[in-house]
């Protein structure tokens, strides 16, 4: 089972849920398991192609999935799955 | 093996256990200098800073006599000498044109009593001393923003005493501000951030030199505004401004030490020259509204000072070139689970900017490319950047 921690602007659409256990063997799979527990999500992380928007970044186990599969990453149990999505405030 | 008596003077006697003579022994000044490192551990490092030679603002004496105008360290000593060790107490400093486009370099001569006083807690530690702190006073800092990241930013370093710190903001100071932005207090409402800025940071240390640049930091205006420093720090609160930013620190090859905020979370990093950017760890800014800002979702006033304390952080460790630093990596700061996470950030091959095949190779028409309507102030800040290029025209 992979860990997904979602992102404090993504949590309004995982009742505050912060980390998120799944079964998934790929990252794309797990982005669709999130869809089905939390509709509105995945439109959020990934464009209408399914590829990861390019404001978000997702890293397993603290690699940036662009430099490993992308949204086919495997994932295997243990694994922990980072949502990370640009930021600008600073005022 | 002469035994001689070392006078101790006042910003050096933490060392002593506030002993003002202390003995020591040694056939030249050098072997006297490393006895006395063996009696207090550090003695060396606070007088000699990292390198090997006397510094410039620390004259040792030998019976009142000069040892440069001896043999230096290599002086011999002998039985009941008196050795004296002092910091100079006078030096100018003043700013002299730099060659190549690079920022004008401060040059400190030596550090004055009040200095050596103000700046005493780094100076005795071992990865600072008088030649670190004189590095630090020596270097030149862009903020941009003097908001919620820029007021903790501006703070330290102006406490750490850099020579010269630069402000970019366009703004004033409204009252929604002041739940966490330190530079400014309820007597600055309604003035320009960058002026209420200038005061806190001479309030705090008069010996900085504070430049005020109170306009929106534009393509027009950004290779100008950043080749004038050292080192960028961002506190900026939209992403047209940080691609910008981002992309201007690239061509002149200013390190960017960069963070963001928004409600509990963090992220801060380090893009070095050369060494990957902004851009590939966001190839681009989210479409509008898909992202909320500050002022449309909230940000815990306490979060900036986390985040930017440890921006300010970075750029004292870069200037005096110790630890590592967070440059590879993304800090992620979740303050709700009080937690730290790092990912790695890896310089992208498809890079537009600084990959080998770049299709962005001057500063581009930001806000456009960011669909506009971004960040708090964007509106206002359109309407300053209209207002200064009616001024121009």
């Amino acid at each position: 089972m992979a860990s997904i921690r979602i992102p404090m602007p993504l949590r309004k659409l995982t009742n505050d849920i912060d980390v998120v256990n799944s079964e998934a063997a790929t990252l794309a799979e797990a982005v669709d398991k999130l869809e089905t527990e939390f509709p509105g999500i995945k439109e959020r992380i990934v464009d209408e192609q399914g590829e990861i928007r390019r404001f978000v970044n997702i890293y397993v186990n603290g690699e940036d999935v662009r430099f490993l599969d992308n949204i086919k990453t495997a994932l295997k149990p243990g694994d922990e799955v980072s949502i990370v999505p640009a930021v600008a405030g600073g005022m | 093996m002469a035994a001689v008596s070392v006078y101790i003077p006042t910003p050096f006697r933490k060392m002593t256990g506030n002993r003002q003579k202390v003995s020591a022994e040694g056939t030249d000044v050098g072997e006297v200098l490393t006895n006395l490192d063996k009696q207090f551990p550090g003695f060396r490092a606070l007088v000699f800073g990292s390198g090997t030679d006397v510094p410039a603002h620390i004259n040792i004496y030998v019976n009142k006599q000069e040892i440069s105008s001896l043999q230096g360290v290599l002086t011999k000593v002998n039985d009941g000498d008196e050795v004296a060790v002092i910091p100079a107490l006078a030096g100018g400093s003043g700013d002299e044109p730099g060659s190549n486009g690079t920022a004008p370099k401060k040059h400190i001569g030596a550090l004055t009593g009040e200095q050596v006083n103000r700046y005493s807690r780094h100076i005795i530690m071992p990865q600072v001393g008088p030649s670190g702190q004189r590095k630090i006073m020596e270097s030149s800092i862009l903020i941009i923003g003097a908001g919620g990241l820029g007021s903790p930013i501006a703070v330290y370093l102006a406490l750490a005493g850099i020579g010269k710190i630069g402000i970019v903001d366009f703004d004033t100071v409204d009252i929604s501000n002041l739940q966490r932005q330190i530079l400014h207090q309820n007597d600055d409402l309604g003035k320009h951030k960058a002026d209420s800025a200038k005061e806190t940071i001479n309030a705090y240390n008069p010996d900085v030199e504070v430049i005020t640049h109170k306009m929106p930091i534009t393509s027009d205006n950004a290779l100008e505004i950043i080749s004038g420093y050292d080192y960028v720090v961002n506190g900026a609160d939209n992403f047209a401004a940080r691609y910008l930013v981002n992309d201007t620190c690239f061509f002149l090859k200013k390190p960017l030490i960069d963070g963001s905020i928004l409600l509990f979370d963090g992220q801060v990093t380090v893009y070095l020259p050369d060494q990957g950017c902004y851009r590939c760890l966001y190839p681009a800014p989210p479409p509008p509204g898909m992202v909320p800002s500050c002022a449309e979702a909230g940000v815990l006033g306490a979060l900036c000072g986390t985040v930017g304390t440890i921006q300010a952080t970075e750029v004292l460790k870069l200037i005096l070139g110790v630890g590592d630093s967070l440059h590879g990596r993304l800090l992620l700061y979740d303050a709700l689970a009080m937690e730290f996470r790092q990912v790695r950030i890896r310089k992208d091959p498809n890079c537009v900017l600084c990959g080998p095949n770049p299709t962005v190779t001057a500063l581009i028409d930001y806000d456009a490319w960011c669909g506009g309507a971004f960040g708090d102030h964007n509106e206002e800040q359109q309407k300053a950047v209209d207002a200064a290029k009616a001024l121009k025209a």
